[in-house]
């Protein structure tokens, strides 16, 4: 029962914060971390749930927050014909949606193109997506401005009785919004997890010739998963531009993709928990790292941790943490009642650590 | 025309070392079966250390270039021996992930060692290009190509010729049945990961002086890398060296005639375009060695 609790405590102490936390640069940190939390669930889901790294996740991410950051700031397009195709400032909320169904059709896209191949290839493929992107990003000139940025993205709106909406642009208020979506975005992951859809993708993450022989239909969950995640990426990304309120060709950096996929691999990929308690990790370690070293050694920093944490704890925090409760459990109760309800088995990695 | 011949040109010279690189890298992801994101880290590697040595030490060129080559054997072994050995029987996503947090220490550690700003690598030979009808070429572009055509020769013998070569290739296709003939597999496993690093070591120090050397430039070339494997059909040799020249000339071209600011586009989208055509690779390999 205090398992069923406990994440429900953690957000009603997080959501308590702004109340006693004074501190601006905390808030900012913690923002950011649970922005980039969303995208860390975002990736879970493909590389925890099928399996599946995503190395361009951040073209996802990108694509969101370019799209949201030009709806709402509108643009004009030369393409050519008699009068350039020109498209006035449109509602935040609506530029927000707009840059997760763009970043989901891409989705789309790339699941259709990749999911002919697997593993290394897939990998290789999204890579090469986000650099293409970048490569878009930072030449087509007209439409993203290049490395000259968007600037004075509007930040994202509330409504409030009253008043109707408010934009916000006090941290606090953003930080609380964040954390709302972080929310929602859990809540979603765990359903479509629970679902049909989840136990398909775990089945042929496990082994997919036999969930193939059982009449899974693999490429179709596959595309499926990838749309979810894209969007969700593509929701972080629109939620960072507006938080920030400037987007460059550099948001597309392969270094964004690695925070994620440390975050996800660090707290248990195929875990629910395990982008939280990894993201929270590698959301603060950087500015704990900041004061005393520089950013090349945070990299370095890194770097060893994921190959520690591949070597000494292949699955995760997460899952070593349960294991450990459930080992007590069972030796002082004697083996009485079912051992937690982890929705996923921790994949088997044979000889990892050995 | 003469516009069309010097991009030609250009696209040769850069396609030796594009080979080397695939080669380099088609050894080891191809045939290992290791998905290397180190392969960009020993390229730039190899660039630091011939800027070190001719550069700073004031040593001569070529032997710089050895030089370099060597020490990239030499750290290509290292990482087999500490990182993968370890990690033998481990799923691909497993090694994986080691070798992108191994790359992402690798970059940091050279960007902390050499900071930021761009190096040059100093070379003996003038800056006059050479003028064959319409097309000029750098002297030292020509060299490059020499060496890269003289390596990627001394390769095909070492893997088809030699002793070494047969018991390389008899440990990829069956390591048990190779070590019941006397193959030490543990050795070959090393010396493999070893010789495509020198491979990309070499080929950095190559394109060093005629570019510069930055702590990021293997992040493209890797990815590249990848790209002329998959081009070749993964471990096809002969694959990678063709894929090596169809990338450099597909990269020049597409500069030249579409546009420059999309010239490192052009390798991804021919990833992307093959992958969706044929995925087995442009070549489908006869020979397979692996």
């Amino acid at each position: 029962m205090t398992a069923r609790l406990l994440p429900w405590l953690f957000v009603a102490i997080m959501a308590t914060l702004p109340l006693w936390m004074r501190d601006q640069y905390i808030l900012y940190v913690l923002t950011s971390t649970g922005i980039f939390i969303i995208a860390a669930m975002s990736l879970n889901l493909l590389l925890g749930y099928t399996g599946q790294l995503s190395l361009g996740h951040v073209a996802f991410f990108g694509i969101g927050a370019y799209t949201s950051a030009l709806l709402s700031l509108g643009f004009d397009l030369d393409y050519g014909g008699a009068q350039p195709f020109v498209l006035d400032p449109q509602p935040v909320w609506l530029a927000f949606l707009g840059g997760i169904l763009l970043a989901a059709a891409f989705g789309w896209l790339i699941g259709k193109l990749a999911f002919r191949v697997r593993g290394a290839y897939f990998v290789i493929v999204t890579i090469s997506f986000a650099q293409v992107m970048r490569m878009v990003a930072l030449n087509w000139v007209d439409l993203t401005e290049g490395p000259m940025a968007l600037n004075n993205i509007p930040p994202l709106t509330v409504w409030w009785p009253g008043e109707g909406l408010v934009p916000l642009y006090k941290k606090e208020y953003y930080y609380l919004l964040v954390l709302a979506l972080a929310v929602v975005s859990f809540l979603l992951i765990q359903r479509v997890v629970r679902s049909r859809i989840g136990r398909a993708l775990i089945a042929l993450r496990e082994n997919e010739s036999l969930a193939r022989s059982a009449g899974i239909n693999v490429t179709r969950y596959l595309v499926v998963a990838t749309v979810l995640s894209a969007g969700m990426a593509g929701a972080a990304g629109a939620l960072y531009t507006h938080y920030i309120r400037i987007v460059d060709p550099d948001v597309f950096m392969f270094i964004y993709t690695v925070t994620m996929v440390i975050m996800v691999i660090t707290g248990g990929k195929g875990t629910l928990a395990g982008p939280v308690v990894g993201g929270l990790l590698f959301g603060f370690l950087p500015e704990v790292l900041r004061d005393v070293a520089q950013p090349e050694v945070q990299w370095i920093v890194y770097g060893v941790v994921m190959i520690v944490i591949v070597f000494f704890l292949p699955q995760g925090i997460v899952p070593a943490v349960t294991n450990l409760f459930a080992l007590k459990k069972q030796s002082g109760k004697k083996q009485s009642g079912r051992n937690g309800h982890r929705p996923a088995a921790p994949r088997v990695s044979e000889g990892a650590s050995s | 025309m003469p516009e069309f011949l010097q991009h030609l040109a250009n696209a040769v010279v850069l396609g030796g070392t594009y080979a080397l690189l695939g080669i380099g890298l088609t050894l080891i992801f191809g045939i290992m079966r290791v998905v290397n994101f180190t392969h960009g880290e020993l390229y730039t590697f190899g660039a630091y250390m011939a800027f070190m040595l001719a550069g700073l030490f004031g040593l001569n060129f070529f032997v710089s270039l050895a030089l370099a080559a060597t020490l990239g054997f030499l750290l290509g072994a290292l990482i087999e021996f500490t990182l993968l050995r370890p990690l033998k029987g481990a799923d691909i996503d497993t090694t994986m992930l080691v070798m992108i947090g191994a790359w992402i220490a690798m970059q940091a550690g050279q960007q902390l060692m050499w900071g930021g700003v761009a190096k040059s690598v100093p070379n003996p030979f003038p800056t006059e290009p050479v003028v064959l009808g319409p097309v000029s070429v750098g002297p030292i572009r020509l060299f490059v190509l020499a060496v890269a055509v003289v390596l990627l020769a001394v390769f095909y013998l070492l893997i088809n010729r030699t002793k070494l070569g047969v018991a390389m290739r008899a440990t990829f296709q069956d390591p048990d049945t190779a070590a019941l003939m006397g193959v030490n597999n543990g050795l070959m496993y090393t010396l493999t990961f070893a010789i495509g690093s020198g491979l990309a070591a070499i080929a950095g120090a190559l394109l060093g002086p005629i570019f510069v050397v930055t702590p990021t430039m293997g992040d493209l070339v890797a990815l590249k890398a990848f790209a002329i494997v998959i081009l070749g059909g993964l471990g096809n040799i002969p694959g990678a060296t063709i894929g090596g020249f169809v990338l450099a000339l597909v990269e020049e071209f597409g500069a030249g005639y579409v546009s420059s600011g999309y010239r490192d586009a052009m390798g991804f989208l021919l990833i992307i375009a093959v992958l969706a055509v044929r995925p087995q690779g442009l070549f489908a390999a006869k020979e397979r060695i692996g």
